[in-house]
């Protein structure tokens, strides 16, 4: 393991422009409008490791996955991978290199893949584009291979993606992204479309071809309970912002943010230990007007004047004045524990 | 238990197409009390939503109920004339859906759709029924419900839009429910309100409620009994705890293993082989026999009957009282 890390995010930053057209602006006498979907956002993920960030819907997590592998520009911060950075105009010849280790995974297996191909020339676009492998007889042999990698026949390669199952077409997709020898992969939500016995089966070929491969992931997903199982270390994401950095186990153990704490209360208990539940207040507010200072502050049990007042900055992977001001207990969650 | 609100008996549903005849609900029996929450697990095509949809008359063609029963406090409703069907609708039974922002008419104000509802099933008048409409959405936790009853549904979040769903189902006083994955579309943190809401309306209101959907920390949280279903049967039903906790049918035993918890760290989750079966090839037998790591000559045979186990109903072979002593002890 190199001393730096593999994938390096400093204090990224994406603005969407959501102003009305500039005509209804001079009539209504509006003034431009800007949202914030990412919010200067900072972490660094190991080779090897696979590094979650969780959070509800509109809080920045699948921005922040498109603007790692270069699908949607940044309008700030900086991007390094594998020591190249993926926004230096000099570093073009280098990042055109590295394209090829780095793929996604999508949520939705039946819009990410195309409907007209079939699945072995789907797999081996990325081979072709690559010129990972030379000569057709040898691209015919990859595909077989990746096919039975992800536990697939090689004759279904014939087949087109609408004669596969969800969890079939998400194995195609799984394939087509280790196609390119890929050794960073970004998941968006890769099992949320999915039922959970097939849930389990591609979290847990996930989790077998990075122990063959010692593939990096950057998992997204909302749902805590597969984080926990996927994860090495977890960001959890509010409104465009990290709230909170740190190990998986640590994180279940001892979450130390409210919002943390609020977001694994919320989810429902399986075990039926009978927990007491603090009911969960609120929902996540609109990103045009975030609230003032801390945008946690509206829905926090904690907040006090100067929460209300001043954004907090990241201490220790927590970014919260009660945490830093020793106002939050840090006993661990009973039931947790 | 006190008489039930609802009583399903061996009903079968069946899609008439032009190559074959397909069985989505093959003889599912179940009832629920009043106040009871019965909570119907499975994976997609296992025909939860189908038997939601027959018990509301709701199955349309080519799609239909070709056998076993449906009764409404004693009353039988799955062979009424479509217009006596439409006066129990909305009346006696309400459906919720997964989706708020498609339940909800994106043209009509919130309050609109909610008084014309209840001036649909209840005699009131204009104001009576606004009135009502109000105390409706107090009830189901809309702050300043008299300012946002003149609100559009794309003016309220979705957790928001979720309650007003529910404050439509609400509005006759139905005796039953039908809540079709009234969660899935939602976030954790609003999940749980929404979750936490039903539960306190069924007990409140002593109504009779199915919750279909495909997450088990959602039935664990709020069902009192739960069934499992696998391609259009049941595969076990039963209390909530025990079925949760000691899964007997070895579908529901995999089905559980398979779900990510919070409190475990497995190292591997659970993982059933195979998927579930297309409706047009659904094996001779126990429908989970291919995918069963216990299947015996018999399960290919033979389709087994719900049988009564430790308070529970299981439809497996294995644990008929013949091969109960030999087998159900290797199964632990």
């Amino acid at each position: 393991m190199s001393p730096r890390p593999y994938v390096e995010v400093t204090d990224l930053r994406k603005t969407f422009d959501v102003s009305k057209p500039w005509l209804n602006r001079v009539i209504e006498r509006s003034p431009r409008q800007f949202l914030k979907a990412v919010d200067g956002v900072s972490f660094d993920i190991k080779k090897g490791e696979t590094f979650a960030l969780v959070g509800e819907s509109g809080s920045g997590k699948s921005t922040v996955a498109k603007m790692v592998v270069g699908l949607l520009g940044a309008s700030g911060g900086e991007v390094t991978i594998d020591g190249v950075s993926m926004m230096d105009p000099n570093q073009r010849a280098q990042r055109a290199q590295l394209r090829r280790r780095m793929q996604m995974i999508f949520q939705d297996p039946y819009a990410s893949l195309n409907p007209r191909w079939r699945v072995d020339r789907i797999i081996a676009e990325p081979i072709r584009a690559f010129n990972v492998v030379e000569g057709e007889a040898n691209i015919v042999a990859r595909v077989g291979e990746l096919l039975t990698l992800v536990g697939l026949h090689p004759d279904d390669g014939r087949k087109f993606p609408h004669e596969f199952s969800g969890g079939q077409r998400q194995r195609v997709a799984i394939a087509r992204a280790l196609a390119s020898n890929s050794d960073f992969i970004v998941c968006d939500e890769p099992t949320s479309a999915l039922d959970v016995s097939v849930q389990a089966q591609i979290l847990n070929l996930m989790r077998d071809l990075q122990q063959k491969f010692g593939l990096t992931y950057l998992f997204i997903s909302h749902n805590l309970a597969v984080v926990r199982h996927m994860a090495t270390r977890i960001g959890v994401m509010y409104l465009g912002r990290l709230v909170e950095v740190s190990d998986s186990k640590e994180m279940f153990a001892r979450p130390r943010h409210p919002y943390t704490r609020m977001l694994l209360d919320a989810v429902p208990d399986l075990a039926m230990s009978g927990r007491q539940r603090i009911p969960v207040a609120g929902e996540i507010p609109n990103p045009i007007n975030p609230p003032t200072g801390c945008t946690f502050h509206p829905r926090c049990p904690l907040a006090n004047e100067r929460c209300r007042a001043e954004a907090p900055a990241a201490i220790d992977g927590v970014a919260c004045h009660a945490v830093a001001e020793g106002r939050i207990s840090a006993a661990p969650q009973p039931a947790l524990a | 238990m006190s008489e039930p609100v609802i009583s399903v008996r061996n009903l079968q549903v069946e899609f008439v197409t032009r190559r074959a005849t397909l069985r989505a609900i093959d003889g599912v029996s179940f009832d629920i009390a009043k106040g009871e929450v019965l909570g119907v697990v499975g994976e997609s095509g296992a025909g939860k939503s189908v038997t939601g949809a027959a018990i509301i008359g709701l199955i349309e063609p080519p799609g239909r109920i070709s056998g076993g029963e449906i009764l409404l406090n004693g009353r039988r409703i799955d062979n009424l004339p479509p217009d006596e069907m439409r006066k129990v609708r909305g009346r006696k039974v309400a459906m919720i859906f997964q989706d708020p922002l498609t339940s909800l008419n994106p043209l009509f104000r919130v309050g609109e759709q909610l008084i014309e509802t209840i001036r649909t099933h209840l005699p009131m008048n204009e104001r009576q029924a606004r009135d009502r409409a109000i105390e409706l959405l107090t009830e189901v936790g809309i702050p300043a419900p008299e300012k946002r009853i003149d609100g559009y549904p794309h003016e309220f979040s979705g957790g928001m839009r979720q309650r007003v769903v529910i404050a439509l189902a609400l509005c006759a006083e139905p005796d039953f429910i039908v809540a079709d994955e009234p969660t899935t579309a939602l976030d954790v943190s609003v999940q749980a309100q929404i979750i936490s809401l039903i539960k306190k309306l069924g007990r409140e209101r002593g109504m009779a409620v199915m919750l279909v959907t495909h997450d088990m920390g959602v039935i664990a949280e709020t069902a009192d009994r739960v069934a499992v279903m696998y391609a259009g049967r049941v595969a076990e039903i039963g209390p909530v705890r025990d079925v949760v906790q000691r899964p007997m049918h070895p579908y529901a035993k995999g089905l559980m293993g398979a779900i990510p918890t919070l409190e475990a760290s497995a190292e591997r989750l659970v993982q059933i082989p195979g998927s579930m079966p297309r409706l047009s090839s659904i094996p001779q037998g126990c429908a989970f026999n291919p995918r069963c790591a216990h299947a015996f000559a018999r399960c290919f045979i033979e389709q087994p009957a719900p049988l009564p186990v430790e308070g529970r109903r299981v439809a497996c072979h294995l644990y008929e009282a013949d091969m109960a002593a030999k087998t159900v002890e290797s199964v632990r």
